[in-house]
């Protein structure tokens, strides 16, 4: 298989610059995704989470230009992904990189799939459509990229209809269709949320297996920091539309610089064990983070999270903080990081 | 109130006909919840786990006889509750309340909270007259952490969190014995869940009630219960008290699904118990053991005989037949119903 050029060199595959993202709203504009820079090497795993409305999702869907403009509007940044800005790009050119080069797979696998074509024909159309297959070899290719997922009997799956399958069983269709032209990046939004734990485990370990067969690039949206952990080598923490954190995985757990990032850490109740207080049977409080996500429309001066920080001071309220490194290669957008010990 | 468990269950079941064909016969039936029996003691809070379509939720609503059950019986506070006609059930009503998942819908967005709060106070006929109708709603609100000004706004002015506290306020209002939630913190942002589960483990403590807990974060599950019953195609595979099934687990699905759970600490590693393929459907279950034919360990034996539940003493329970060597040690005799281990009446299926 042959396409545009690969990188070169030891660059990024995906460089995010200065990405802001406006919704449309009655009373005008808001930023919905506000200065967001980030990139993502060939072959690693970036994992981006946050809550809803942080903007992680209208970060992923706007490097591909796949949200609705409008109300979408990219209103400023790069995307350079192998080398070329896509918010450059003519719409035909971004549909010849788009499912072939840099590919996506959605929270949604009830939805996102077509329910009046097998799935073997939405698999198809992809390797047709980039890679000039010829009808029968897209089949072979769908029936071949079906058993590299781990659906059984793929070649009568390849026959199924959309809603003859299970979530589990969608999901991994979604995946078949969004590497049949052999990407060299994929983004995940969510892509295990709406599966049950075992179904999710199973999914985690393909992508982990085809990324490391094909030498894939991963970005990962998700809200779970477990499976972030598992999944992800550098991370990049959003909230209320900016980055506040970006680190590689183990210095993000290990020593957060960012107060919201040791919040989310410290509420969890798996990584309360072992320093419960009180006696056993004894119900004991979460540390929760006070408050509440503040509304788009309605933010604070300063700093997004200060009202809820409990190292926040009188500098947070005046000067929104910017993204600079902390130690190593650890960036927080804090005037008042947590501490390394 | 009488001694012994809040709650006693004995071989529920819920079945829900299927009908086909052009004369609407019934051609099958979904075994919802298939068989299970346990007790909760009061003020305590059991955890119901399972993955989606193990029954967890019906068995949860069954409880409350918001189904019907198709066998066995509930009682409450020893009052058989299947047994009893609507106009009985009514005073019972107020003791026992449910919690649900999606607080966007679950409140009626026309009402103002004084009237979502201040209803359960009209229906049962407890507030006398509105000054303390509206003392009542006061002291919810403040019990909820939230602004007494609440009370003449609507839902939709109030976050995913607010929302939950109002059901939560809803639910506790009649001071009732007993709270079934349902996936009460699932559709809440991780910052809130915590907050959630605060509130809940504070009202328990303040108010000695007893809580159901249904949910599927295993993580948020051992940090609330007291004990844990992991479902799986409508029957209970384990029960234990929370720290031992977490310590412990015995069933080899409870060994999967507690595997299969992402932890939050990029240096950990274990062998992951993957178990491969998906729960069968409770419209077809495989004969035997359900969980056999996705099991590591099944034997000749688990594809033709449903194993009970045998206990492994401390209360804990299995329905495995590896647990049986183990469960003679700890059991030798056999035990009477209606103690802790009366949750072994779980009869083997027909067939």
């Amino acid at each position: 298989m042959t396409g545009a050029a690969r990188p070169s060199g030891d660059g990024p595959l995906l460089d995010v610059r200065g990405l802001v993202v406006e919704l449309a709203r009655d009373s005008g504009p808001v930023r919905a995704v506000d200065g967001v820079s980030f990139s993502v090497a060939p072959g690693g795993t970036l994992g981006v989470v946050g809550e809803s409305g942080c903007g992680k999702s209208l970060t992923a869907l706007s490097v591909l230009r796949l949200a609705p403009e409008p109300p979408v509007r990219v209103a400023a940044g790069q995307v350079l992904f192998q080398g070329q800005d896509l918010l450059a790009l003519p719409q035909d050119a971004l549909r010849r990189v788009r499912g072939r080069h840099a590919a996506m797979v959605f929270q949604e696998p009830m939805t996102s799939l077509n329910p009046v074509f097998t799935v073997g024909e939405q698999i198809a159309e992809g390797v047709r459509l980039h890679l000039g297959a010829s009808r029968s070899q897209a089949r072979e290719r769908a029936v071949e990229m079906l058993r590299q997922v781990g659906i059984p009997a793929p070649g009568e799956r390849v026959d199924a209809w959309p809603h003859q399958l299970s979530g589990g069983m969608r999901q991994r269709v979604m995946i078949a269709m969004a590497l049949a032209c052999d990407p060299a990046l994929l983004i995940a939004d969510e892509p295990t949320t709406a599966l049950d734990v075992t179904i999710q485990a199973q999914i985690l370990e393909l992508l982990k297996r085809l990324q490391a067969e094909r030498g894939m690039a991963v970005m990962l949206i998700t809200h779970d920091l477990g499976v972030v952990a598992e999944s992800c080598d550098t991370v990049v923490v959003m909230y209320a539309g900016r980055v506040v954190e970006h680190a590689p995985v183990r210095e993000l757990f290990a020593r957060p610089a960012h107060p919201y990032t040791a919040g989310l850490l410290r509420s969890l109740p798996a990584l309360a064990r072992g320093q419960e207080e009180g006696a056993p049977g004894a119900r004991r409080r979460l540390r929760a983070i006070p408050g509440m996500v503040p509304s788009l429309g309605r933010l604070p001066t300063g700093c997004a999270f200060r009202e809820r920080c409990d190292r926040a001071q009188e500098l947070c309220a005046r000067v929104a903080p910017v993204l600079e490194p902390k130690r190593g290669a650890q960036l927080a957008a804090c005037h008042h990081p947590v501490p390394a010990s | 109130m009488t001694e012994g468990p809040l709650l006693q269950v004995e071989g529920l079941k819920v079945h829900f006909p299927v009908r086909g064909g052009l004369l609407g016969r019934v051609r099958g039936a979904v075994r919802a919840v298939d068989g299970v029996s346990f007790d909760v003691a009061r003020g305590e809070t059991l955890g119901l786990v399972g993955e989606s379509g193990c029954g967890k939720s019906t068995l949860g609503r069954a409880l409350l006889r918001l189904v019907p059950s198709t066998e066995g019986h509930v009682r409450f506070d020893g009052q058989d509750l299947t047994r009893m006609s609507q106009r009985a059930l009514r005073p019972l009503r107020r003791r026992m309340q449910l919690v649900f998942q999606d607080p966007y819908a679950s409140l009626n967005p026309r009402m103002t909270v004084r009237d979502i709060l201040g209803e359960p106070f009209d229906i049962h006929g407890l507030a006398r007259g509105p000054g303390e109708r509206e003392r009542e709603v006061a002291a919810l609100l403040d019990a909820m952490g939230l602004p007494r000004e609440a009370m003449g706004r609507q839902p939709h002015e109030f976050s995913g969190g607010q929302r939950q506290r109002l059901c939560i306020a809803r639910a506790i209002a009649l001071r009732p014995d007993l709270v079934v939630a349902d996936e009460p913190i699932s559709a809440l942002d991780v910052s809130i869940q915590a907050q959630i589960v605060n509130l809940l483990v504070d009202l328990q403590r303040e108010r000695g009630l007893t809580y159901v807990f249904i949910a599927h974060d295993l993580n948020i599950v051992e940090h609330v219960s007291t004990r844990v019953a992991v479902m799986y195609l409508g029957r209970i595979v384990e029960l234990a008290p929370s720290a031992a099934l977490y310590r412990r687990p015995h069933h080899p699905y409870t060994q999967a699904l507690l595997s299969a759970v992402p932890v939050p600490d990029p240096g950990h590693s274990r062998p992951r118990l993957l178990v491969p393929g998906e729960p069968p459907s409770p419209l077809a279950p495989p004969p035997g053991c359900a969980f056999h034919p996705r099991c590591p360990q099944a034997m000749e034996r688990c594809r033709h005989e449903s194993p009970p539940l045998y206990p492994l003493g401390g209360g804990h329970a299995a329905a495995c037949f590896l647990a049986e060597a183990e469960s003679r040690q700890a059991a030798p005799a056999p035990l009477s119903a209606g103690g802790v281990d009366g949750v072994l009446a779980q009869s083997p299926s027909p067939g």
